[in-house]
Parts: structure tokens; sequence; C-alpha cells
């Protein structure tokens, strides 16, 4: 990759984060039209946008950036309030910017697009001007007499240029907004030897007579503002023929905190007095700005010591590379117990000991270091539950809670589209017409409340609306319409429910382009499962549909209870188990050979994965064995083992695409003495038992 | 040899599955292993022997007999595992096969390989890429994308979907009907 490549890489990066953080303010604008807070932070947006989109050649998001930024100016202004189509016209801009930044070249169906928006925009900026103008008076560029001086120290930090900045564009721009002198300073650079080819030593000082605001000069170097010092100080407006009231140099010099007055008084009383006013600096002797440097230097330092930045930015193939290697080491760690254990020698004993809980510890802090907040997902269905309700002729808001809840990075990014799948169901399927929600005596404002949890070693996102709740009767004539149950069936309302997760199964006659294909819920029943997770339904007539998403916190390392049953090893995930029983003939021959144990006057059904698995010969070969009782949203089942050997960390390891379709298998991951040990899918195996129950209940 | 024929000629690894000969194209062969421990991987198609430890990774071995429709033989001490990378639906994978014995390697040149026959072999002719000779000894050169192919796996989703023949079998004889998932949980 090009350096430039990467800059325009780098920068992409930059922009899509911001149109982010752009469609955020948008929206809370619209709930907040008279925040000045926010208009400030859309300008600071828009600004870097359009600054560093310029700077890297996006010159198509730069020019069109620039003109949303003179429609805001309005809102800025006063001049303009915040209406709804303003909104609108805002987040077809974002979304025009987010195209122009993934096709990266001018296509004519974006620069079409930008005509139609800046076209409106003109609209309305004409239309309220007329009006306004004459009003205020200040709008027409030429008027001399609103013409103010300011003078402009420009020291941009020495990095600057290694960001891809060339100082000379913001001169340019400088230029561009009236009358202007600027001289560079040349003190700062070092002698040749020293120099480093990639900073900037020079710094500007400028004098400006312009009709532009305050804000607007502050605009120019808004995105260069946090390492650069710009100093921007209006002059007093003297008429030009009062000569006598020019200024001093020294006092000048004062004013820009160059030299202090004692300084001032010091070299005045050296010397004679300086000269009459200069527009252009630059003018004093190089011990005395020498002196005023290191004054500036001590104070410059104490600065940048306080804005270091606290947070990197590392790759994401980093990251997996290190959670791999911690993956490898805690194998290896298991490795190096066993053999501490086997030669008893006390010296290794206690580093091998140490070892572990450092290890441990680090673990811990790799997983944390991949665990991102869900808010960041969260905040981008806002924008989703607005324009759909507005398309559907709907309302609706949507409330978020526990947006703090951690997930590990790859979940967030997959549990991203299904969540999408599921927002769009409630508010197409569950929300109801304002008109239908009146009658209902429900508010006609729905909500859609999403929230995320944390419950023990699974985070729980929930997808809530109080809309009309799924309809049994139609569901169940769907399914035997597409043969999924049969006439005579009797089935629960939860057996019902989980119809509209097989593929293919939509209730909705008309096909809208949100749902209705029925290829939603089977997806995202699918792609939760591949992430380990589970997805279940609660609904109540008129009332709402509640959907939960269970996810395991991380996908890389898990607790588990590792057992064997005849020469394999079972990792069974520490989440689901509640506790460990024995299982003995004479508990068997009880229950009449009859699959269920009582525990504590409850009836547990269980499976044994020796006679589930097919393994040796299904001959039960020991008089006890151990159940482990798994418990699965409230359900339990008991799992048959040989034996339990103790607590593991599992680093898991997929089994690969030929293993895709096991049953009751998430994955694998490797012991101390290198055998390998599968990893039990509670969830799956006791759907798959109760399917195979099913199915034996027709055979007979 | 001259520039041109080591430009037409392969290198193959030679393996013996049942008495036959077999070839591999030496590119896509990581490495030989001696007979491994394997873990089985439970209710998935006999063929699919289980997973075994590379090195902290975890590699699927396959059956290739069964795989052939070879019957099946016993282990001796020359059985052992080619670990063969190669490309699935677009993903790197590793795979180790099961073989009787690993012979040598072998210069081919491309002119000498001929068209599989269409019959008279006693073996699935589509995981063939040609026939070659060593010495009056037939050698059955192998196409091992096509071993591993995409459509081979759909067949172990229908047979993992669908299990029939001595697995299913295998379970259901162990299970005495009604008796085993009865009081399961109505609703799951």
């Amino acid at each position: 990759m090009s350096r430039e490549e990467k800059f325009r890489d780098a920068f992409r990066e930059e922009a899509i984060e911001l149109l982010v953080q752009l469609e955020e303010v948008v929206l809370s604008l619209e709930h907040e039209p008279k925040s000045q807070e926010l208009i400030h932070r859309l300008f600071r947006i828009m600004h870097t946008i359009k600054g560093s989109g310029s700077m890297f050649g996006f010159s198509e998001i730069a020019d069109f950036t620039h003109h949303l930024e003179n429609a805001l100016d309005l809102v800025r202004l006063g001049k303009h309030s915040i209406t709804p189509e303003f909104i609108n016209l805002l987040l077809c801009s974002r979304d025009l910017m987010q195209e122009m930044l993934d096709t990266n070249s001018q296509s004519l169906e974006t620069s079409e697009q930008a005509d139609r928006i800046l076209t409106t925009l003109k609209g309305w900026q004409g239309q309220r001007l007329p009006e306004k103008v004459p009003a205020s008076g200040s709008q027409t560029k030429s008027e001399p007499s609103d013409q103010v001086a300011y003078r402009l120290r420009i020291k941009l930090g020495p990095n600057v240029m290694a960001g891809g900045l060339d100082p000379l564009c913001l001169l340019q721009e400088l230029h561009s907004m009236g009358e202007c002198a600027i001289s560079a300073q040349t003190d700062l650079v070092p002698p040749l030897s020293e120099i480093d080819p990639e900073l900037c030593y020079f710094y500007w000082d400028a004098a400006i007579n312009t009709t532009a605001s305050l804000e607007d000069l502050r605009g120019i170097f808004l995105f260069v503002e946090d390492e650069s010092r710009i100093s921007i100080t209006r002059l007093e407006h003297d008429p030009p023929e009062d000569a006598l009231n020019h200024k001093k140099l020294g006092e000048i010099l004062v004013e820009r905190g160059d030299i202090s007055e004692e300084q001032v008084r010091n070299v005045l009383a050296r010397q004679k007095r300086v000269g009459e006013l200069m527009v252009e600096a630059g003018f004093i002797s190089q011990d005395k700005v020498d002196s005023a440097l290191v004054e500036q230097k001590i104070v410059g330092d104490l600065r940048n010591s306080s804005l270091q930045s606290n947070t990197i930015r590392v790759s994401t193939e980093k990251l997996d590379r290190l959670m791999n290697l911690v993956g490898e080491m805690v194998i290896t760690q298991a490795q190096l117990n066993q053999v501490s254990n086997q030669c008893q020698i006390q010296d290794i004993a206690s580093p091998v000991e140490n070892m572990e809980r450092l290890t441990n510890e680090l673990r811990d802090c790799t997983l944390n270091i991949r665990m991102l907040p869900v808010e960041v997902t969260f905040n981008k269905f806002r924008r989703l539950v607005r324009d759909l309700t507005a398309s559907l002729g709907k309302n609706a808001d949507l409330v978020t809670q526990g947006g703090e809840t951690e997930l590990d990075k790859t979940v967030i990014e997959r549990i991203h589209d299904p969540l999408i799948h599921l927002i769009r169901n409630s508010i197409d399927h569950g929300i109801e017409t304002p008109e239908e929600r009146r009658k209902a005596g429900k508010p006609e404002k729905g909500t859609i409340r999403l929230t995320a949890g944390q419950s023990g070693g699974e985070v729980i996102i929930s997808i809530e609306d109080d809309g009309a709740g799924l309809n049994r009767n139609e569901i169940r004539a769907k399914g035997i319409e597409q043969n999924l149950i049969n006439e005579s069936d009797t089935l629960s309302d939860a057996q019902i429910y989980n119809l509209i997760f097989k593929p293919g199964f939509s209730t909705v006659s008309t096909v809208t382009d949100v749902s209705g294909r029925g290829v939603g819920m089977d997806i995202v029943k699918r792609e939760i499962t591949r992430l380990r997770g589970s997805v279940s339904l609660e609904s109540k007539r008129n009332q709402g549909t509640r959907i939960s998403i269970h996810l395991p916190l991380t996908l890389a390392i898990i607790e588990g209870l590792l057992t064997v049953t005849e020469t394999n090893h079972y990792v069974i995930p520490l989440t689901f188990i509640q506790e460990c029983i024995e299982l003995t003939s004479r508990d068997i021959s009880r229950t009449h050979g009859r699959h269920v144990i009582q525990l504590r006057g409850e009836t547990i059904p269980y499976i044994r994965l020796r006679e589930f698995f097919a393994l040796g010969h299904g001959q039960q070969k020991y008089d006890v064995e151990y159940v482990v009782i798994a418990v699965v949203e409230g359900k339990r089942l008991g799992l048959v083992v040989d034996h339990i050997i103790g607590d593991h960390q599992a680093v898991i390891k997929s089994l690969g695409k030929m293993y895709e379709h096991t049953e009751g298998i998430s994955g694998a991951t490797i012991l101390g003495d290198g055998t390998i040990a599968l990893i039990l899918d509670v969830r799956q195996l006791m759907e798959c038992a109760r399917r195979e129950e099913a199915e034996m209940f027709i055979r007979v | 040899m001259n520039q041109a024929a080591i430009a037409n000629t392969d290198q193959y690894l030679t393996f013996t599955l049942g008495d036959e000969l077999f070839a591999a194209e030496i590119s896509k062969i990581r490495e030989v292993l001696d007979y491994p421990t394997i873990t089985k991987v439970p209710r998935m198609p006999s063929y699919l022997l289980g997973v075994t430890n590379l090195r902290d990774n975890v590699v699927p071995v396959i059956d290739m007999r069964q795989k052939f429709g070879l019957s099946s033989a016993e282990r001796t001490v020359d059985t052992c595992v080619v670990i063969v990378e190669t490309e699935l639906e677009g993903e790197q994978i590793t795979i180790g096969c099961l073989a009787d014995s690993v012979k040598e390697v072998l210069d081919l040149p491309r002119d000498q390989i001929e068209p599989p026959p269409r019959m008279g072999l006693d073996l699935n002719t589509d995981f063939l890429k040609g026939m070659g000779k060593q010495g009056d000894k037939f050698l059955l050169i192998l196409n091992m994308d096509k071993v591993l192919s995409s459509k081979e796996l759909r067949l172990v989703k229908e047979t993992a979907e669908n299990p029939s023949g001595d697995e299913s079998e295998a379970a259901d004889g162990d299970n005495s009907e009604g008796s085993v998932n009865q009081g399961l949980p109505d609703e799951l």
C-alpha cells in the first residue's frame, strides 16, 4: 500500500466514525432543536470531514460538506430554526457522504444525488434569506463598513505535516476570507543539522480585514486546533486617519504575549523608542524572541503533556493474534501444571503457581481488550427506527437501556444484522398504526425497548415492543398451510411461536420492503446459534412481544467442567451447570429404566452421553455414574457421564468446516496432555434429544 | 532434464489404500504423521474419523478408504495420516487423510498422465485427476480439491440431517424405544 493510500484509508476510517457521530448528533438535535451545543458539535464534525476530505483528495465530499455547512450556518446564527425537513435533509446528506466514501470515486449517481440535495438546500436558503437578510443586514459581503480586523498567530503543532496537512492550504483559506497579510516566522527553525524534515518549524503571523466572524476564522483551524496554538484577537477598529492612536510595537508584542510588559520596559530603557505601528510582525531582535520563546515553550510543553491522548488504535488482526497467543499460553500452562504435579518438586511448584496466576490475569486482560459496549450498535438503530416508522406511517420511539454492557467485538459485529431484522419486525408486525393504537386504548406513540444486561456468563439482549403481539391462530393456520405442523397437533403457545423461526415462514400476505419475505427470523436464529447463543420469544396478545437473545460473553475462552465418558473427554460450559449428582444402578432400577431422576422431589430427564453419542457399546460400565444437571432457560436436563474430572479453562477451537453440522458439539479444546476434548452445546443437545423423542412417538 | 521438461513435471506423493497405489500433488501436502490419537466427533458420518491435535490445532481426519468406497482395513504400523492443505468454499483448511502406507515422492511429467478410465476401477472415479504409471504398476492420481470438495460436504450435511445406515441404527438399537426420552420437558 502506498503512503498516500494509507492516508486515504485512515481518512476513510476516521470519516466513517465521524459520520456515525454526525447521525447521533442530528438525531439528538431532532429532540432538542434549540441546543446550541449540538449545533456546534455538528459544525465541528462537518468541518473535520471537510478539511481532511479535501486534504486527501475526497474533493466531492469536501465540496458537499461545505455547502451543508453554509446551510447550517443559518441555523447557528438563529436565522432559521430546525425543522423536521431540515433534519431529513441532514440525514440524507449523511447517507450520501457515506456512499461517497464507499465508492471513493466520483460516480454519476452520487453526484446527481448531491445536486438534488444541494438544490433543495439552496431553495431552502433562498427562501429564508430574502426575508431575513434585510433585517440583519450583515450578509452582504461587499459592505466595507462591516469589516473587522483580526490579528492571528498560527502556530501549528510540529507534527501536523506528518498527519498529511499542508499548512499552505490553511493559509490560503485564510487569505480567501479577506484582505490579508501573512508573514512566516522562521525563528524556531533549528540549524540544518538538527532539522527533521517532517516537522513543521514555522509559525505565522497574520493580519486580516474581513467580514467573516471570529467563529469563521476559528473554523479554518478547527481540526488542527487540538495540537496547535491559534490565537485570534480582534483589533479595535481605528479609523485610518486617526494616526495618533496607533499602537506602539511594544504594546502589540505584549498583547500577543511575545514579551511581558516588564521586558518591554527593560528594552525600552536600553533602546530608543520603537517605531510606528506595523501590521506585519517579526521585527524584534533575536534574543528577545528567544526569551519569549522559552517562556512559550514551557507553557506549550505543559499543555502538550496534558493533551496526551490515552487511547490508541490497534488493528483487529493484531488483537486476534494476541488472543491466539494467549490461548496457546493457557494450554501450555495447563501442560506445565500437569508436569509440575507429576514431578512433585517443591522448587518448581511455586513458580508454576505464580505463572498460572499471571497467565490467568493476562487472559482476562486480553479478553477485556476485545470487549466493547453494545452502545455502539444500539445508537445505529435510532436512525433505523426513525426512518422505518416514518415510511410505514407509524409512530414509535426507541428506548435503549444497558448500552454500557460489554460484549466481544466479534459478537457485536455479528449481532448487528440480526438485531436489525428483529427491530424491523417489531415495527412492521408489532407496532400498530396510530389509529389502531388509539382504538386499543394505548398511547399513539409505540415504544420499542432495546435492553442489554449481563447474567452469569451470558449477555442477554432483548427487544420488546408494546404492539399487537403475535397472533397465535394466524401463525397456527399458516403453519398448517405450509406443512410445518399438522392440523391435529396440540401445541403450546411457545411451540407455535417458535414456528416463526422456521425458514420461509411468514404470516404477512403482502411482502413489503421492510419484512414479510419470511427470510428474516430463520437467519436471525442461525446467526445467533453460530455465535453459540440462543433466541427466545414471549408474546402477549395486544400487549406486545419480547424477543431475548442470549449470547456468550466471549468466543475465545470459557470455563467448563471436564468430564470423561468411555475414553472421550467432554467439556460442559459452566454457565449451564447447576449441580452434579451420582447415579447408581439402584436409582436406575427404581425408575424402571426410564431416563429420569428424582432430585429433591423434582423429576429431571437425562440423556446418557454413552448412548446418545454411541460410544463404546452403549453398555453401562460403572456402577456409579454421574449426572451433570444443566439448566437452559429454566429447563433442566441431566447429562450422564462416567467421571467428572473438574474445572477446566477451555480455549475454544473450531472444529472447522467439515464439522459444521455437528449436533450437540460446539467446538473442541486441547487438554494439558494434548488430547482433544469436545465442548458440548447443551442447548442443542436438549433440542436434539427432544426432537428425537418426538420422532420416536411418531414411529410408535 | 531441460527447462521445459521441468516446467511440465509435477511432484507427487504416493501412498497405498489396500492394493491400490495412489498419488497426490505434493504442493497440497503439508506433512505426513504417524497414526495419531483421533478423537471421534459423535453423530457424524463414519468416514469422518474425528479430530486430531496437530501442534495445538484441531484438524479433522477422514478415512479415504471409506470415502472411496473401499472396505476398511486394520490399523498397522504403516498406517499414517497425510496432512493436506486445500481450499474449501474460499476458506483455507487443513485436513488429515488416513492412508494405509506412504511410499515415496515421485516426478511425473504431465504428458505421462492419462485421463481416468470411465469404468473398470473398483472405486468412485470422481476424485481422480488421471492415471499414471510407475514401472508396471498403475498409479491413481487424486484431485485432492475434489476429494474434499463442497459437493462432498453437502453429502455430509445430508447424512447428518437424515442419519441412515449403521450409525443411526446403532443409536436406535441402544435406546429401547419410548423409554429413552420419556419425561423430557414438553416445551423447549
